[in-house]
């Protein structure tokens, strides 16, 4: 038997990433039949969101015209197959609430929300693995139950919650940072004002995140701190610090990037809540304004953001964990 | 410190809770498996105080499960009793008490429209706990449902229905969510659907996994052989193996739902205003909030943090009480 070789390996891998990718068409596929379904049997009128506010105004037999050159008469799958086409295209349609091509609000507000999310989620894993590795080292003591319990606690408080709670102690309280927006009205966007604007989403969002990472963490390093070549090198008299952070931390932190990867849903849950609270102008907030006004072509085309987002992510993660690790199987 | 002293630690009276003892009454707790790694502790081994105090300080999974009861059944009544005993309707506007802070008449303070907090939180909190309640059942059904045919049909049913699971988890459950409750806008069904189907996925995982285990069983085998048919097998050997699942994974998705139904009413998307749910109440905070009425955020979300965190307490203990194989698995 041959012995598997670092190229082996190499084409195994990209041959999980081809895999994947195949596998996440028809995922994607079902996403946007449901999201349309679902829009099509809803009592909600097609005609009214393509006309806006001249719904009302426009006559009957307009109406009937229109309804003709659009073929919303056409049974559901036909007018689902028109859809997807446009969608293929490249044409994602107009956006009503905004009044201009969701290509284009997509193309503003996606930079602040991945500004946004990045910057929570670096700092949820900054956190999440000082703290956890941290308390699992102390494991027992005053300062691992204490962390272990606020983690607890701060994971059953919803974002929304956090983030009213931040608003009140640090912008109106203390008026240490602004309540809400991106700059101050009227202010050009420049780093200092973003900054300033950012913290406090960005530490909320990462506040929630923090919990679950970090008990996991915790978790796999105690587990790790078990193992016998941890007690192997205690028994070779290594100083405490080399044994956990050389020995222990990277086998507990193989699993973590896959626990990054799982969490991009909540990512995303986390995003549309601290930024409608924030009033911060991403995609998240775009979501619950188009949702209000039953925007239907930016609804289902951040849908469809989000769900093509979490799949990749979580690609991603498998992938640098298979890379990572070579004991990980690519098949399957 | 060697293999000895692990063993007298691990045989020690001083540990009786076990290694579950560890955390705060939290649903995460175990979903982080608190697993037989937690025992080797080799770290504190040489610190004997922390053990002693740690039995002293940590509550038994008895008595944490008393605790969590506890708090449900006086949330439970406070929900339900104090609207009646206050014998007027929380929808009731008086401007002249608008804004009041906490006092002996009014221990919630009252609201931008002078409606008392304490009547209306306990509104709120029934309203909360009703749809939460309903949904947990209708999407724990059809989960089991799902699953249960998925895992006993197998073949293409069971493909179909895991490529269907896969999407739903795709994406991001507020953001499904929140399309269902855009598209079918303004009554309680909505919630309940668009909670209801955004949380059954979960749920027809692991009762898939389960029937698939128990078709392994010899029992199960020997049915076969006797001549059982499909429906038989399932209806006398599956069905009474699953429903402690299915009753326990109902009890943790119970939070969940309180959770999700309160972030669509913030939103604005959930119930209309004048409906007191956690959501609406806490949506309201957000204006009086910056007018310094701190007592509108503060008092629901207790309520919401309370909840959430007792009944998954709850449903953590009765899980590990009924299923204790199941502890350090992920459930829903």
């Amino acid at each position: 038997m041959r012995s598997v070789t670092r190229a082996d390996r190499r084409r195994a891998i990209g041959w999980m990433v081809l895999r994947r990718l195949v596998m996440m068409v028809p995922v994607v596929a079902l996403t946007s039949v449901i999201v349309f379904v679902l829009a099509a049997a809803s009592p909600f009128d097609p005609l009214a969101g393509y006309l806006g506010d001249r719904y009302l105004t426009a006559g009957a037999d307009e109406q009937e015209r229109l309804r003709g050159t659009l073929g919303l008469d056409d049974p559901w799958y036909a007018q689902y197959g028109q859809w997807v086409t446009t969608l293929l295209s490249g044409d994602l349609g107009t956006s009503r609430v905004y009044g201009q091509p969701v290509v284009d609000v997509l193309a503003e507000r996606l930079p602040w929300t991945v500004l946004l999310a990045g910057t929570a989620l670096a700092l949820a894993i900054v956190v999440a693995l000082c703290l956890g590795v941290w308390s699992a080292w102390r494991h027992g003591g005053m300062l691992d139950r204490l962390v272990a319990g606020l983690a607890h606690a701060v994971e059953g408080i919803p974002p929304f919650v956090v983030a009213l709670a931040a608003i009140g102690i640090f912008a109106l309280g203390l008026s240490w940072f602004p309540v809400a927006g991106l700059t101050e009205p009227g202010a050009d966007v420049t780093f200092g004002q973003v900054v300033t604007h950012m913290a406090l989403p960005a530490s909320v969002l990462a506040c929630s995140q923090v919990p679950w990472l970090l008990l996991h963490v915790r978790q796999s390093m105690i587990a790790a701190l078990g193992e016998d070549y941890v007690t192997g090198a205690r028994a070779r008299g290594l100083p405490l610090p080399v044994i956990v952070l050389r020995h222990a931390l990277p086998t507990a932190l193989l699993p973590f990037v896959t626990l990054v990867g799982v969490r991009l849903p909540e990512l995303v849950t986390g995003a549309i809540l601290v930024e409608s609270v924030f009033s911060w102008p991403g995609v998240a907030d775009a979501v619950v304004r188009a949702a209000v006004e039953v925007d239907f072509a930016l609804l289902a085309a951040l849908t469809l953001l989000a769900a093509v987002a979490v799949l990749l992510g979580s690609l991603l993660a498998d992938v640098l964990y298979a890379v990572l690790d070579p004991r990980v199987a690519t098949d399957g | 410190m060697g293999d000895a002293a692990a063993r007298t630690k691990r045989t020690s009276p001083g540990r009786a809770g076990g290694p579950h003892e560890t955390s705060a009454p939290a649903d995460a707790a175990q979903r982080t498996g608190e697993t037989a790694a937690d025992e080797h502790g080799w770290i504190d081994a040489g610190r004997p105080w922390t053990r002693a105090r740690r039995s002293r300080l940590r509550l038994s999974a008895r008595q944490r499960l008393a605790v969590g009861i506890g708090v449900v059944i006086a949330l439970v009544a406070y929900a339900v009793a104090v609207p009646i005993v206050a014998g007027f309707d929380e929808r009731a506007v008086d401007l002249s008490a608008s804004g009041m802070p906490p006092s002996w008449a009014q221990p919630f303070g009252t609201d931008m429209a002078g409606r008392d907090l304490f009547v209306r939180a306990a509104a709120g909190l029934r309203i909360s706990l009703l749809i939460a309640g309903t949904c947990a059942i209708l999407s724990t059904v059809l989960g089991v449902l799902v699953g249960v045919l998925a895992g006993g049909l197998g073949r293409w049913v069971d493909r179909i229905v895991m490529r269907l699971v896969d999407t739903v988890n795709a994406i991001p459950h507020l953001l499904l969510g929140i399309v269902i409750v855009a598209l079918y806008r303004g009554n309680v069904i909505a919630i309940v659907a668009s909670i209801t189907l955004t949380h059954w996925a979960p749920v027809a995982r692991l009762i898939r996994s389960e029937v698939l285990s128990l078709r392994q069983r010899e029992f199960v085998d020997a049915a076969i052989s006797g001549g059982a048919g499909r429906i038989w097998v399932i209806r006398r050997h599956f069905v009474p193996a699953i429903v402690p699942q299915a009753v326990v994974a109902a009890a943790l998705l119970l939070p969940h739902a309180v959770w999700h139904e309160s972030a669509l009413s913030f939103l604005g998307l959930g119930l209309p205003p004048h409906r007191a749910s956690l959501g609406t109440l806490l949506d309201e905070a957000r204006e009086s909030l910056l007018l310094g009425s701190w007592w509108t955020l503060v008092f629901p979300s207790l309520m919401l943090v309370a909840a959430t965190l007792a009944i998954a307490a709850c449903g953590a203990a009765w899980r590990d009480h009924v299923l204790p194989r199941r502890r350090s698995e992920e459930l829903p």
